[in-house]
């Protein structure tokens, strides 16, 4: 009986064995895979665990933390002027996830990216609780402010501001906006809001950002791109050299004449009248002669068709390929099927203020533990140069022009600060039959010729008269305003 | 039996006539440290939940201390040549078990359902029932083949157990399973752990009488021993049984456990092979046909296979006529999250298993808060003990206590691996207990009857010999002629 007796006992040595296999598998093989899966509810509850680090403005955080006690949470993301800074922060909840730079540099804000190993062991051996790094932003607090409250003023819109020579994002403003701490803990009440920003009940999407996620179609601004294509390409080398262009000018292919707002002097116009006055004929033209391959090189050397990291994705704007002639000439002037987003205009805005440079835009300056060392810091970046520094002085040249006795008057400033400008009404829906959207891309520039500020504004507003929405009109002070706002943060 | 074939191995796997240390102090010292462990551990668990030691600290050593000092003074008394590790490695895992059922009752989350009670002193007290009748064992079981005489009665006894929570009014159906009875001011009590050594008792018996005739008469067919057709009757009857209980009472493991502890008591009672290969064909057999028409089964099935669908079914509150459980996901996540060392005791989020964390998933507490080395160390316990239980097997002079031990302590391995390897995902999930440590009177206090079984017999086994009585006239004996 004692030989079964041994091999009994070898096989429950197996059993055994097979257990301790079994646990090595899910215990090491496998523990980092189930300990990370975002199903695993310990993942939230870490996440809470520690209190948030800060998403910071120009020294001041934008974010904070409140405990919460019931759940297993125990802190809760809250936000000060939240739904001004929606845009920019993004959200992170304790029932809906987090979006945008809260989900991006989630890593940081918690606590448990890898760069922060060191410090937490060492929090962890002197006994300190760990906190969340912080997120420093390029934005700057006085602009994004006179961003969003010109757009609350003037209706639905997005303002984005970025500084020319850096990149840097200045201003990143969404209206209607949301208060993200509406939604940030795990209550009914958290759960209610949470229903109601939802666009199924919220016909205004609050929760869209609109500077960075929505492409509307850019209208008259359009027309600094081509101009800038007519240079490039040596179509026209001056601003002030009479153009080929009859007027009215039909559109190659069709019998339509492209036609011009109101009674304006564009037969044979320089490219700085044209662009003064914005003329549709001109620009199409230039657009028709151009063709859609070189106007396509051009609108993606500004950053058209591709999204940009900031490091929040923005989407990408549209100049469409395979388009004819009369359909190019459309597009030239903004409409057809071109579409961008306020960063993209901004972005236009910004290379010709910087000497034809275009910097990649980004809004996150620094990432810090949370005893404020440095983890790394972002350098700004040279994307493209769409333009010739000789060109873009001549473009600067005529959106001057433009503000000074042109569509863009209303965005003067005065005293030594120069403003070059363009406005823009884009037409859409179904014959004209939306209200259009109202444009202005402009730069500001110092005596000393640094540009500190581009800036693009759109303005959506369905309550205003149809003939008094015109970019100078709606767009043109918020720009304005926003732009005084960097210069004086300066001082 | 190659102690009474082959005398030289005798005094290796059997204990010499003289001279036995009884190993009693040995026993003692493991004691003081299967006591003081769980202590330390149940400190570890106040100060790490609420920043103090708890205040039942001084209570619970003590009473721990006191059922491990009777078991000790006992077993010192009435069962001098006693396997000396057995008690403490049993008094360890129970200690530790209580550590860990106290853990669980301080969770908010488990504090919020419904069915939320104070389990530890439950158990605590099942513990001391559970020492009492180990002590009971010893004192009254004075020689383990004294069971012998009872092989039918156990039997009857057996099946009436297992019958009982089918019997209306008096079964509980909990979560699908049916193998709890309800007694009114009592609670629940699970009658397959007692029918377990009953039917040990029974195997035991019945194959030390017949085991000739099974091992013997048979032919030969492909390498094969095929017993006989007659002969084939006691295992298809209780292959028959388990099948009885997968249907009417849904329960695997139970069923599994009580097919694999005859067949491997059929496998040393005969010293054939073919049983082995005859029971792993009847059980698959058995298993694939129930569970092609049972869908808690299937469930059960579909759970091992894709947890995690399982869960996402779960939680999205999927409504198919079947019960569908985030359990086996959440205890793998229990595990993962332990990882190597564990988060330390009261540090970790198993509650998130909810129902029966504290009984049949309490492997998951231990994977996460003292991760993959607490595990393995638990593991390694229950292979001690298992060891220790063939080992006595092994020592032990007649057939009879032989079987038995190999019994209890194969259905021990087995129900170890059923639901460790259950929780751990490594075979389907079956509603079972992990002996000493998970919540529930019958599993501990039936557990430590079978320790107290399984001390007999190693005592038996391990006594010295009674010196042999003078025989003057030993010469005589020697002419015997037929007259």
């Amino acid at each position: 009986m004692n030989k079964p007796l041994r091999r009994i006992a070898i096989f429950c040595g197996f059993l055994v064995l097979a257990l301790l296999i079994r646990d090595n598998w899910i215990q090491y093989v496998q523990a980092d895979s189930l300990r990370e899966d975002t199903e695993n509810r310990r993942v939230a509850i870490e996440r809470y665990a520690t209190p948030r680090g800060d998403i910071i403005v120009g020294g001041d955080p934008i974010t904070g933390h409140a405990t919460t006690t019931s759940g297993d949470f125990k802190y809760k993301r809250t936000y000060k002027n939240g739904a001004m800074w929606a845009p920019v922060t993004g959200f992170v909840s304790q029932a809906f996830g987090a979006t945008q730079l809260e989900n991006i540099e989630d890593g940081i804000l918690t606590g448990n990216d890898d760069r922060l190993f060191f410090r937490n062991t060492l929090d962890m051996i002197t006994g300190k609780e760990r906190e969340g790094g912080n997120v420093v932003t390029t934005l700057n607090a006085a602009a994004q402010k006179a961003a969003y409250s010109g757009l609350k003023e003037r209706g639905k819109g997005a303002v984005a501001a970025i500084d020319p020579s850096t990149g840097k994002i200045l201003a990143l403003a969404s209206y209607p906006s949301y208060d993200p701490s509406t939604i940030a803990g795990g209550s009914d009440s958290d759960a209610e809001a949470w229903k109601k920003l939802d666009k199924k009940n919220n016909p205004d999407d609050p929760t869209l950002n609109r500077a960075l996620r929505e492409v509307y179609p850019p209208g008259s601004t359009f027309k600094v791109v081509t101009a800038a294509a007519a240079l490039e390409n040596g179509l026209y080398d001056s601003a002030d050299v009479k153009t080929d262009s009859p007027l009215p000018w039909i559109m190659p292919g069709t019998t339509t004449p492209l036609k011009n707002e109101g009674n304006i002097p564009c037969e044979n116009a320089t490219l700085r009248e044209a662009l003064r006055v914005s003329c549709n004929s001109v620009f199409g033209k230039v657009g028709a002669d151009l063709g859609n391959d070189k106007m396509l090189e051009e609108a993606k050397k500004f950053g058209f068709d591709a999204e940009q990291f900031t490091p929040v994705r923005s989407s990408a704007s549209v100049f469409s390929d395979d388009m004819n002639k009369s359909q190019t000439a459309l597009s030239s002037i903004g409409q057809f099927n071109t579409a961008a987003t306020p960063l993209q205009m901004a972005m236009v805005a910004s290379a010709i203020a910087n000497d034809g440079k275009l910097m990649k835009p980004y809004m996150v300056d620094e990432l810090q533990a949370h005893s404020v060392d440095p983890i790394e810091k972002t350098e700004p970046e040279e994307l493209s140069q769409p333009l010739s520094a000789k060109n873009a002085q001549i473009l600067q040249s005529m959106m001057e022009t433009v503000v000074k006795e042109g569509t863009g008057t209303k965005a003067q400033i005065g005293g030594d600060v120069t403003v070059g400008g363009k406005t823009g009404t884009a037409q859409h829906g179904e014959n004209n039959s939306k209200n259009p959207y109202a444009w202005f891309l402009s730069y500001a520039k110092l005596a000393d010729g640094s540009a500190p500020v581009a800036v693009a504004v759109v303005v959506e507003d369905d309550k205003a008269v149809r003939d008094d929405i015109s970019g100078g009109g709606l767009a043109a002070p918020i720009a304005k305003s926003v732009m005084e706002a960097v210069i004086n943060s300066k001082k | 039996m190659s102690s009474t074939t082959n005398p030289s191995t005798q005094h290796t796997s059997t204990i010499g006539s003289i001279g036995t240390p009884s190993r009693r102090n040995t026993e003692l010292a493991l004691l003081v440290f299967a006591v003081l462990i769980p202590v330390f551990a149940y400190a570890n668990v106040g100060l790490a939940i609420n920043d103090k030691v708890p205040p039942g600290l001084l209570s619970y050593g003590l009473g721990l201390g006191l059922l491990a000092g009777i078991g000790h003074l006992v077993v010192r008394k009435f069962a001098p040549y006693a396997d000396p590790l057995m008690l403490p490695l049993a008094t360890l895992l129970n200690g530790i078990g209580l550590v860990i059922i106290w853990r669980l009752d301080q969770s908010k989350r488990l504090q919020q359902s419904d069915s939320y009670v104070a389990a530890a002193p439950r158990q605590l007290l099942y513990s001391a029932m559970g020492v009492a009748l180990l002590v009971a064992v010893l004192i009254f079981l004075k020689d383990h083949r004294v069971l012998q005489r009872y092989t039918y009665i156990s039997m009857a006894g057996a099946l009436f157990l297992l019958v009982l929570p089918l019997v209306p009014g008096l079964g509980a159906d909990v979560f699908g399973a049916k193998i709890w009875i309800r007694i009114p001011g009592l609670g629940t009590l699970q009658p397959g752990e007692f029918a377990k050594i009953a039917l040990a008792v029974f195997f035991a018996g019945y194959l030390m009488v017949k085991r000739d005739a099974l091992a013997l008469a048979s032919r030969r067919f492909m390498g094969l021993y095929l017993p006989r057709g007659r002969d084939l009757g006691p295992i298809l009857v209780v292959w028959v049984i388990s099948i009885f209980i997968l249907v009417f009472e849904t329960d695997l493991g139970t069923s599994l456990l009580f097919f694999g502890m005859f067949i491997i008591m059929l496998y040393v009672a005969t010293e054939r092979t073919s049983w082995i290969v005859f029971g792993l064909l009847m059980s698959a057999v058995g298993a694939v046909g129930v569970a092609s028409f049972e869908p808690h089964i299937q469930t059960r099935v579909q759970a091992w296979l894709d947890p995690a669908h399982e869960f996402k079914l779960s939680r999205a509150g999927v409504q198919d006529g079947i019960v569908h459980s985030e359990q086996a996901m959440q205890a793998l996540w229990a595990f993962g999250s332990g990882g190597t060392l564990g988060t330390g005791l009261g540090q970790g989020n198993s509650d998130l298993i909810g129902f029966a964390a504290n009984s049949d998933f309490i492997l998951a507490t231990f994977g996460e808060e003292l991760g993959l080395a607490g595990v393995m160390a638990i593991m390694l316990l229950y292979g001690l003990i298992v060891e220790r239980g063939v080992r006595t097997a092994l020592a032990a002079r007649d057939p009879f206590g032989k079987l038995l031990a190999v019994g209890l302590s194969g259905a021990f391995a087995l129900q170890v691996f059923v639901v460790a390897g259950g929780v751990m995902g490594l075979i389907p999930l079956t509603g079972m207990t992990l002996p000493f440590v998970a919540y529930g009177g019958s599993s501990v206090i039936a557990n430590w009857a079978l320790i107290g079984i399984l001390l007999r017999i190693s005592d038996t086994a391990r006594r010295p010999a009674p010196a042999p009585a003078p025989s003057p006239d030993a010469e005589m004996t020697q002419v015997v002629r037929p007259s």
